[in-house]
């Protein structure tokens, strides 16, 4: 009887602001889950919590700062990265992690992604994709899946999707990774090895929306994580231009990018400030 | 390497003045984007903040470049970015989640003749109403205006230091020909700067509460990996920082980032007078048309009129007090700026129905002359 004694606490209370829970997300959804994943790593990590920032933009997946005891800022829609890549300019010695939606980050957000990038910011960014705006009711998103039903696109979408991996790595990340909420310990150990990773780190989490797109498609959460099941293949090393994404078919899994390459920092002392080395 | 400091006499442009004002307030991050009139200012912190191990980074846009001295401010560095016309609108978003999250930071603006693109390395100023109320919903907010190379060496630092008191973004709302500008600008001893910094927070810090405020109306400020655990949001927040999606929370946050601006005008608003004292027609002007309102004001004395200038400095918060109190006894007030119209609307509410107030505009793109004024001043009164 005494393990079946119901618990008041939490493995996550120290990580979670308790008093702000229960969160907005929905029955179903799969921010939770990549949030928790996230948490679960921060700890495992070994880095300094105390140092350890947590920045999100606008949108379902964004108010994810507002659930971790952490130094968390939720900004304004599509900027979580250009605050970002200040703070850790201005103190290196933070953690810098973004966690948001693929809304926010791969449209309104999608030049500060691909130029942070570019300069290899020293920041992890996990971007939630569940293939929709969900805050604002199920609008296309950049991600939104080729003829998929959305409340703007009633007739299917007419627009292709990014390929976040293949864009993530064209830009210049030193570390792209994709996984789905069903895959949580790859998920969890793929974020603790990003968070020790320097230079720039992108990990998309697949993430069912059950209200903003489940309904719309007629895929309910237990459909979108039996596919996940089903039609998952993690490759592990797969160029990034191999990573599909075609739920009817096959999605590809795995840690596609894992190298070193000067970060924005490095440069900028070795070029800028050789005097302060 | 070069000090922080550039103490001595130098003959230097506005643009690189407001650089070095920055660097002297203790800048150590500038996010930009190249825009003309403003270049300059990126330009000299790209070679001057390595000087003093600080950074500065070329963002994509403007919105990234506000977004990141809130970022660089967050985690504890005082931090600038400038721009003009078109960079500004951009900045706006920003410019409203550094009100909104208390955030304190500088940004200048070079101005430009508008709308859209229009007369890029013309000046003009007729960005001063969009410096009030350019990002969405209501506010308080701060914005100065120097007059000359010199003085944007110091309102720079007056910038960083209210800022830095009042947790607020701070506008330096500069024109291209006061920043194109060289002149004679003297640097002191860092010594006689007087520099402020954000209230500290004290205490246990599991009982801190991120937007309480203090004595004066402003919350002593966590910095990121202080220990603090703050959460820091846009969206409507309590004290403690956290969302409430409701009205009380709304009149609460509201109050506090009204008040603690209009509880301490004395502090914050800077005004300069010039032969007022028995003033009959009284100039209102800012900027570098109050340079020409400065020679009108001799030339109008010397052809029997009594004009005096009250030269704005402190822009917004708009000093109303004082000139309400003018109205009560002068004859008219004309208002000299380069737009159609704007800080003179302010001129006329003060003024009331009380004595009549004349502008003399520009649509941008030239300095008002000040044979223009006293012409004004012949005619319209």
């Amino acid at each position: 009887m005494e393990k079946n004694k119901i618990r008041s606490d939490h493995p996550l209370d120290a990580m979670l602001r308790t008093d702000r829970i229960p969160h907005i997300w929905c029955p179903g959804c799969g921010i939770g889950t990549a949030f928790s994943a996230c948490m679960v790593a921060m700890q495992a990590s070994g880095i300094n919590l105390d140092k350890t920032v947590m920045v999100s933009g606008i949108g379902c997946s964004g108010r994810g700062a507002g659930y971790t005891r952490l130094d968390s800022y939720h900004t304004t829609h599509g900027r979580a990265i250009p605050f970002a890549s200040g703070m850790k300019l201005a103190n290196p010695e933070l953690n810098v992690v973004v966690f948001s939606g693929d809304g926010d980050l791969f449209a309104i957000g999608g030049n500060h992604f691909i130029h942070a990038a570019r300069r290899n910011m020293d920041i992890t960014v996990i971007c939630v994709n569940n293939l929709i705006y969900g805050m604002t009711g199920g609008q296309a998103a950049a991600t939104t899946p080729c003829l998929a039903k959305t409340t703007t696109t009633p007739l299917g979408n007419p627009d292709p999707p990014f390929s976040l991996p293949l864009l993530a790595f064209a830009s210049g990340a030193t570390y792209v990774a994709r996984w789905t909420i069903l895959h949580t310990r790859d998920l969890t150990k793929s974020i603790e090895e990003a968070l020790n990773r320097r230079g720039f780190s992108f990990i998309e989490v697949l993430a069912p929306c059950p209200t903003g797109y489940g309904r719309k498609n007629k895929e309910r959460s237990l459909d979108t994580l039996k596919i996940y099941q089903e039609r998952t293949v993690i490759k592990n090393g797969a160029h990034p231009m191999d990573a599909v994404m075609d739920f009817g078919n096959s999605i590809t899994l795995g840690k596609f990018v894992d190298h070193d390459r000067p970060t924005f920092s490095d440069n900028y002392d070795r070029t800028c400030r050789p005097h302060f080395a | 390497m070069k000090p922080a400091v550039l103490t001595g006499e130098h003959f230097m442009t506005g643009d690189v003045a407001c650089a070095e004002g920055a660097l002297a307030a203790g800048c150590l991050f500038f996010g930009g984007y190249p825009i003309t009139p403003a270049t300059e200012i990126a330009e000299h912190m790209a070679s001057r903040l390595p000087d003093v191990c600080g950074t500065f980074v070329q963002m994509e846009d403007e919105i990234a470049a506000m977004a990141s001295i809130l970022g660089a401010s967050c985690a504890g560095v005082k931090s600038m970015t400038a721009t003009s016309g078109p960079g500004f609108s951009l900045i706006m978003e920003n410019l409203g989640l550094g009100i909104c999250t208390e955030t304190p930071c500088v940004v200048v603006n070079v101005q430009r003749a508008g709308p859209s693109t229009g007369l890029p390395t013309l000046g003009a100023q007729g960005d001063m109403m969009q410096a009030r109320w350019g990002s969405h919903g209501h506010y308080e907010i701060i914005a100065l205006a120097p007059a000359s190379p010199q003085e944007l060496f110091y309102t720079t630092i007056t910038a960083f230091n209210l800022s830095e008191t009042y947790r607020i973004p701070v506008l330096v709302m500069t024109d291209e020909v006061t920043g194109h500008l060289s002149e004679r600008v003297v640097i002191p001893e860092a010594g006689a700067i007087k520099l402020r910094h954000r209230p500290a927070p004290k205490g246990r810090k599991d009982r801190f509460k991120a937007f309480q405020p203090g004595p004066n109306g402003v919350a002593p400020m966590a910095i990121a990996g202080d220990g603090y655990g703050i959460h820091v949001t846009g969206l409507t927040h309590d004290e403690r920082g956290y969302p409430g999606m409701n009205v009380e929370t709304q009149i609460e946050m509201m109050h506090r980032l009204t008040q603690k601006i209009r509880n301490n005008l004395d502090d914050i608003i800077r005004t300069e007078s010039y032969r007022l004292e028995d003033a009959e027609i009284v100039i209102v002007s800012y900027g570098i048309s109050a340079r020409s309102s400065l020679a009108a004001v001799d030339e109008a004395r010397a052809q029997g009129i009594k004009a005096g200038l009250f030269r704005l400095i402190t822009v917004w918060p708009f000093p109303e007090q004082q000139i309400q109190k003018l109205a009560e006894k002068v004859r008219g007030f004309v208002t000299v700026e380069i737009n159609l119209g704007q800080i003179h609307l302010e001129v006329q509410r003060c003024a009331g129905s009380r004595v009549p107030a004349v502008l003399v505009g520009h649509p941008g793109g030239a300095v008002i002359t000040p044979e223009q004024i006293v012409d004004t001043l012949k005619t319209a009164f």
